[in-house]
């Protein structure tokens, strides 16, 4: 085929000039550059808080803007919101489908959503009497593997069908399709100006889009598996993946290209979750041999652990105001560290 | 046709990899200067960096105060 033979030589050629694009602007190391940087202090961070309630292994959690709620879900078929402070939980929200994979909750704590292997997003309004379901959002091919709304009338979806999307949530209906990955989409995370998000998917690869348009903007390779876990550094200009290759990635948007990686030859497992300090120092990282690491961002290098779960650390979160750090894990437990 | 749906395909990527090899690049070096910076800058400010005072911790267990 001609036409075929052409655009692969033309798409070889391409990859060609973007790598040597980078390699152009690739003048030092992070590792070079924070030799310099004093060293993060020791971390050790305690389990205030042990979150009992789930009746099987936890796969999300979120916290609110309020930095004081946060919605959990667990594959028992439940969405449990949580009042950190005090460890009670407020509301139980009942799923049609148990086989849950991600839940969110909207900045303004009205409304959160969740979906799975049912391959639909469902929004629940919580502030009423009781909980209510607002929508079903039901376009996507595959199961919903993460979602984070943008504010009450719109959420943004990551699906196995490899597509990212944006919903309308008063109409019911898909506004934005993100269409560019070849493998599941398995996390997405939203820049701080909300211009634009990034997803990671089984192809390996994370892409930053533009959220307005629909636009893929820049993609980053180098990891050699699924990116199971993404996060945007707090400045917005870099963003931090994890992998089941059992390394994390930093990429930074400006320079287009991976500028840091957190690795351990003793680390065999891959990385679940992540999410960073409000600093942007430290990220956690959960794993699937059930411990949390806490990564220094600038060098590299691991000063703090969290264990204590029984089972796979399967998601993370750090509030806002940076006051704690949340693990959820198989073990039905949620225990927050500060 | 699968060979259409194919160069179908294969006309997208081509089409992505062009926006994306257009896109400007600033130096590694400003770029993690840049990282290490806004860390110094927030750091004073992170509170599991620089640990939370037990009379603000949110999260503390409440044990009952025994006046004496």
């Amino acid at each position: 085929m001609g036409e075929m033979d052409t655009l692969k030589k033309e798409a070889d050629g391409l990859k060609a000039q973007i790598e040597a694009g980078r390699k152009a602007v690739n003048d030092t190391t992070m590792a070079t550059l924070a030799s310099g940087v004093a060293a993060a202090p020791r971390v050790q961070l305690k389990n205030r808080k042990t979150l009992k309630g789930h009746l099987a292994k936890i796969y999300g959690l979120h916290w609110s803007a309020d930095n004081r709620h946060m919605v959990s879900a667990s594959q028992d078929g439940k969405l449990l919101i949580w009042d950190t402070y005090t460890g009670n939980k407020v509301y139980a929200v009942p799923l049609k489908s148990s086989w849950v994979m991600s839940c969110s909750m909207a900045p303004s704590g009205n409304l959160v959503a969740s979906g799975g292997l049912d391959n639909m997003c469902t929004i629940a309004n919580i502030k009423g009497a009781s909980p209510k379901t607002l929508r079903e959002l039901d376009a996507h091919e595959g199961y919903l593997s993460h979602s984070r709304f943008l504010n009450d009338s719109e959420i943004l979806t990551a699906s196995g069908d490899t597509t990212c999307c944006l919903w309308d949530l008063e109409t019911g209906k898909q506004k934005v399709i993100y269409k560019s990955h070849v493998g599941d989409c398995m996390c997405l995370a939203v820049s701080p100006d909300q211009n634009t998000f990034i997803s990671g998917a089984c192809d390996s690869s994370a892409k930053l889009w533009d959220i307005r348009d629909g636009g893929c903007k820049q993609t980053f390779i180098g990891h050699t598996s699924d990116i199971n876990a993404i996060a945007f550094y707090p400045s917005g200009t870099a963003v931090i993946t994890g992998s089941d290759d059992c390394t994390l990635k930093m990429y930074d948007l400006r320079a287009d290209q991976e500028v840091n990686g957190y690795q351990d030859a003793a680390l065999n497992a891959g990385v679940t979750s992540v999410s960073l300090s409000s600093s942007g120092r430290l990220i956690f990282a959960g794993y699937d041999n059930f411990n949390c690491n806490i990564w220094d961002s600038l060098k590299a290098e691991k000063v703090g652990v969290l264990s204590g779960h029984d089972n796979r650390v399967s998601c993370i979160g750090v509030p806002d105001d940076g006051l704690g750090v949340c693990t959820g894990s198989w073990d039905s437990f949620l225990k927050i560290w500060n | 046709m699968s060979t259409n749906n194919n160069i179908a395909q294969a006309r997208k990527l081509v089409e992505q990899l062009r926006i994306e090899a257009g896109i400007e690049r600033i130096k590694v070096s400003k770029a993690a200067a840049d990282l290490m910076s806004y860390c110094e800058q927030h750091a004073r400010n992170d509170p599991l960096l620089v640990g939370v005072p037990t009379s603000e911790n949110p999260f503390k267990d409440k044990k009952p105060c025994i006046i004496l």
